[in-house]
C-alpha cells in the first residue's frame, strides 16, 4: 500500500453539497508520489465534482485536500485561492469538454501556460515593455519547453496552427501538454481518453507513462475507458453516488463484488442484501 | 457560420427554373414587406408640416411620396426575393467551399491580405503629411484648418478606439462606460489646471494615471460580472460619472462647465504673437494654425503610443493572458492566471488611454463640460472598435476613420443634388446614409472589417488565424 505511506494528495472527508444534493459524501482516500492513480465510477458518481474541489472551482462543504510536494511544503487546497492551486501548488488539470485557447495557436496555447514564470520574468509587463534582454532570454526558454512538449505530443508539425483546427484527438494531447507546461507535481486528467480511438488511447497511454517517469508528475485520472484504468494505473478509486466503495490496485478493484454490482447491477434476488450492505 | 447551408443549395441545384411556388412566396414576402413600408411611412411620410403665410403650421398630405415608398419596395423586394435567393445560394455554396479549403490548408493570403500589408504604411504617411496635404489641397494655411481640425478629431477617436480595443478586443470585457473615463482625464486636466496652475505637460500622465485608478476602482466590484450584466454597470458607471460631473457644482461648475482651460504650449513656448511665443521664436509669420498643426501632431504621437504600447503587450505575458481570458477564462484559472488582476490590468490600461485622450481633448476645446460625455460618445468609440474587428489595431483605425470621417464626408453630397434636384438637401440624409452603410456591414461583414487574428508568436511563418475560431468574450 504504496499510497499510506508517502501520499502526494490526502483528502480527508470530503463532503460536496448543492443545496440539498450531496454530490461527494465523506470521500478520504490518498493519492501516491508518482503514481497513477485512476477515479473510477459510474455516470453522476461525482468525479468530476471531486476534481473541481481538487482544483479550486469548488470549495468543498466538508473535509481538507492536502498536497505535499517532495520538498516537504504541504497546501491545503481547500483554502487557497483558484488560481494559486495550479501557481503555488502546482496541480493542473484538463476538462472532460476540451478547453483549449481556440482562436489562439498551439504555440500560444503553451505559452499562455506558462503566464506566471513569464510574468516575473517580464518584470510584471514594465520591464517587458522595454524589451530588455533578460525577457527575450526568458520567453526563448518559455519556447523551448513548448516545443519540447509539442515534439512528446507530436504536435509540432502544426505549432502555428488555431487550436480550434486540431482534429479531436489532437485537442486531447495539446490540453495535457498545455497543463505540463505549468511543470506541475500532481496532473489531474478528466477523462482523457474520451473520443479517442484504440490506436490513440494506446498512444495517450505511453505519453501519460511517460510523463509519470520523465517528469516526477503524480496522476490523478478519470477515465471510463478500462483499457486505460487496467491498463497504466497502479491504484483505483471507485464511486457511486458520491461516496468511495472501492479502493486497491487494478486487480482488486475489478474482482470487488460492490464495483460489479455499481457498474452492472445485481440479481434481483440480491437487490436487498446489496443494499444492506452498502447502505442505501 | 460559414456552414454551408445543404438545404437552400441542393434546392436551387434540382429546380434551376424559377417554379410557380417561388412566384407566389416572392409576391406574398413582397406584399408584406409592402405592408410593412406602408406602416412605417403613415408617421414618417405621409405628412409634412409646414408654415403657411400667416405663420401657422399646417399639415400638407404626400399620399404620391407613401406610394412611390411602397412601390419601390415591393418591386425591390420581389426582385430580390424571386432572383437574389438563388444568388445567395450559389455564393453561399462557393464561398464555404473556398473556406473549407482555406482553413484546412495554408495562410489565407488574399488580395485584401496584400492590401492589409499596404494599408499600415500608406496610412502613416498619409497621417504624418496630412497638415501638408490639407495645406495644398485647401490652399492656404488658414484655409486648412477645416481639414486639420478634422483630422485631430478622427485621431482622438483612433486614439480612443485602440484605448477601448485593449478592453474589449483583447480582454473580451464588453465596456459601455468608457467615455468615463475619457472624462475624468478631461476634467483632470481641466480641474488641476484651472486651480492649481499646472502645466499641461504634467496633467498629461496625471490624468492618465487618475483615470486608471477610476478604472481598477470601477473594476474592483464589477469584474466578477459577466457579458450582458458588466455591460450594463459599466454603462451605468458612465452615467454616473457624468451626473456627478453635472450636479457637483462647487467642484465642476455644473453644467456650465469649465471655461477659459489654458491652452497647449510648445513645451513651454506658448503659442502667442508675442515676443518669446513660438512664431517669434522659430522667426516665423504668426499664425493660429500653428497651434492646431501642433496640436495634430500631438494626438498623433499620442494615438501611436497607444499603438505601440498594445502591440507591445500583446507579445508580453500579460496580452497573451488578456487573449485567453477571452477564449477561455476557466482554462486561465486552471493554468495558474490570476483572472481578477489580469482583467484589472485590461481595465486600467485601457482608461489610461482614455484618461490621457480626455485631457487632450480639453486642452483642445480649452472648454469642458458634461455634454461632451455621454451616452453616444461610448457608443461611437464602441462602434469603432466593433466595426473595425475586435483586436484588430488597423481596423479600428479603419473603422475610426470611416466613423467619423464618414458623416463628415457626406456633407459634401452637393453632386446629388443633380440626380434628385434643386431642393434635395443631402445633410438631412447624412445619417441615413450612414445607418445604411452601418447595416450593409454587419451583414457583410458581421465580425468587423478585419476578423482575422494575428498570431503573437511563431515558430515558422506566421499564419492569419481565421476569424470563425476566435472568441468574442462573454464579460
Amino acid at each position: 500500500m504504496r499510497w499510506l505511506d508517502d501520499p502526494i494528495l490526502d483528502m480527508q472527508h470530503l463532503t460536496m453539497r448543492f443545496g440539498g444534493l450531496v454530490a461527494v459524501n465523506d470521500l478520504s482516500f490518498k493519492a501516491a508520489r508518482g503514481d497513477i492513480t485512476a477515479l473510477i465510477g459510474p455516470n453522476g458518481a461525482g468525479k468530476t465534482t471531486v476534481f473541481n474541489c481538487i482544483t479550486g472551482f469548488y470549495k468543498p462543504t466538508e473535509g481538507m485536500l492536502s498536497l505535499r510536494h517532495v520538498d516537504g511544503a504541504s497546501f491545503l487546497l481547500e483554502r487557497l485561492p483558484g488560481h494559486s492551486i495550479a501557481w503555488k501548488a502546482k496541480v493542473a488539470r484538463t476538462f472532460q469538454n476540451i478547453r483549449l485557447f481556440s482562436g489562439m495557436t498551439v504555440l500560444e496555447n503553451l505559452l499562455v501556460a506558462q503566464h506566471n514564470p513569464l510574468m516575473i520574468a517580464s518584470g510584471f509587463t514594465f520591464l517587458g515593455v522595454l524589451g530588455l534582454p533578460s525577457y527575450t532570454k526568458a520567453e526563448r526558454a518559455a519556447m523551448d519547453k513548448a516545443k519540447y512538449w509539442l515534439d512528446k505530443t507530436g504536435l509540432l508539425a502544426r505549432a502555428d496552427d488555431p487550436a480550434g483546427d486540431l482534429p479531436y484527438g489532437a485537442q486531447r494531447r495539446l490540453e495535457i501538454a498545455r497543463a505540463m507546461c505549468t511543470e506541475p507535481v500532481l496532473l489531474c486528467l478528466d477523462e482523457p481518453a474520451a473520443g479517442l480511438n484504440p490506436r490513440e488511447s494506446h498512444e495517450l497511454n505511453e505519453l501519460l507513462l511517460s510523463v509519470r517517469k520523465d517528469h516526477a508528475t503524480s496522476i490523478l485520472l478519470i477515465e471510463h475507458d478500462m483499457s486505460v484504468v487496467m491498463e497504466i494505473s497502479d491504484h483505483v478509486v471507485v464511486l457511486d453516488y458520491g461516496t468511495k466503495i472501492a479502493d486497491g490496485t487494478p486487480a482488486e478493484v475489478k474482482h470487488d463484488q460492490k464495483v460489479i454490482a455499481a457498474y452492472l447491477g445485481v440479481d434481483d434476488r440480491d437487490v436487498e442484501k446489496v443494499e444492506a450492505e452498502v447502505g442505501v | 457560420m460559414n456552414a454551408p447551408q445543404p438545404t437552400t443549395a441542393t434546392m436551387t441545384q434540382q429546380r434551376p427554373a424559377p417554379a410557380n411556388g417561388d412566384f407566389t412566396t416572392a409576391l406574398k414576402d413582397a406584399g408584406l414587406a409592402t405592408l410593412v413600408t406602408f406602416g412605417l411611412s403613415i408617421p414618417i411620410l405621409s405628412f409634412r408640416t409646414d408654415q403657411s403665410q400667416a405663420n401657422e403650421l399646417y399639415l400638407r398630405p404626400r399620399w404620391g411620396l407613401v406610394l412611390v415608398a411602397c412601390a419601390l419596395v415591393f418591386a425591390l423586394r420581389f426582385v430580390l426575393r424571386l432572383y437574389g435567393v438563388r444568388w445567395a445560394a450559389a455564393r453561399q455554396v462557393a464561398r464555404s467551399r473556398k473556406e473549407a479549403i482555406r482553413t484546412t490548408t495554408e495562410k489565407p493570403r488574399g488580395l485584401a491580405h496584400r492590401l492589409l500589408a499596404l494599408a499600415v504604411p500608406v496610412f502613416l504617411g498619409v497621417a504624418l503629411a496630412f497638415p501638408l496635404l490639407s495645406y495644398f489641397a485647401a490652399g492656404g494655411l488658414t484655409e486648412s484648418r477645416y481639414w486639420v481640425d478634422l483630422g485631430i478629431l478622427i485621431l482622438t477617436y483612433v486614439m480612443l478606439g485602440w484605448g477601448l480595443n485593449i478592453v474589449v478586443g483583447l480582454a473580451g470585457l464588453l465596456d459601455l462606460g468608457y467615455v468615463a473615463f475619457y472624462a475624468v482625464g478631461a476634467y483632470s486636466y481641466a480641474l488641476l489646471s484651472t486651480t492649481f496652475g499646472l502645466s499641461f505637460w504634467i496633467c498629461l500622465p496625471v490624468a492618465g494615471i487618475l483615470a486608471a485608478f477610476w478604472g481598477i476602482l470601477l473594476g474592483f466590484p464589477v469584474l466578477r460580472l459577466r457579458g450582458d450584466y458588466l455591460a450594463i454597470v459599466t454603462l451605468a458607471f458612465g452615467e454616473i460619472i457624468r451626473l456627478v460631473l453635472i450636479n457637483w457644482v462647487e467642484l465642476t461648475n455644473g453644467g456650465a462647465g469649465i471655461t477659459s482651460i489654458p491652452r497647449v504650449s510648445f513645451f513651454g513656448v506658448p503659442f502667442t504673437n508675442e515676443e518669446g511665443g513660438f512664431a517669434s521664436l522659430f522667426g516665423l509669420e504668426f499664425s493660429p494654425m500653428h497651434r492646431v498643426i501642433f496640436l495634430y501632431y500631438l494626438i498623433l504621437g499620442l494615438a501611436l503610443l497607444t499603438n505601440f504600447v498594445t502591440l507591445r503587450l500583446r507579445r508580453l505575458p500579460v496580452g497573451r493572458a488578456w487573449e485567453a481570458l477571452r477564449e477561455d477564462e476557466i482554462a486561465c484559472r486552471s493554468l495558474g492566471i490570476n483572472t481578477r488582476n489580469t482583467k484589472l490590468t485590461a481595465f486600467a490600461l485601457g482608461a489610461m488611454f482614455g484618461g490621457i485622450a480626455g485631457s487632450f481633448f480639453a486642452v483642445r476645446q480649452g472648454f469642458v463640460s458634461p455634454e461632451s460625455f455621454n451616452f453616444l460618445e461610448s457608443a461611437t468609440i464602441l462602434a469603432i472598435v466593433v466595426l473595425g474587428g475586435m483586436g484588430s489595431q488597423v481596423g479600428v483605425a479603419v473603422a475610426a476613420v470611416l466613423m467619423v470621417g464618414g458623416p463628415e464626408m457626406l456633407r459634401n453630397l452637393g453632386f446629388l443634388k443633380a440626380v434628385f434636384g434643386e431642393g434635395f438637401d443631402p445633410n438631412e440624409y447624412r445619417l441615413l446614409l450612414f445607418g445604411l452603410a452601418m447595416v450593409a456591414m454587419m451583414v457583410w461583414r458581421p465580425r468587423g472589417l478585419i476578423s482575422h487574428r494575428e498570431p503573437s508568436v511563431a515558430l515558422g511563418v506566421r499564419k492569419a488565424i481565421s476569424g470563425a475560431l476566435v472568441k468574442e468574450g462573454h464579460g
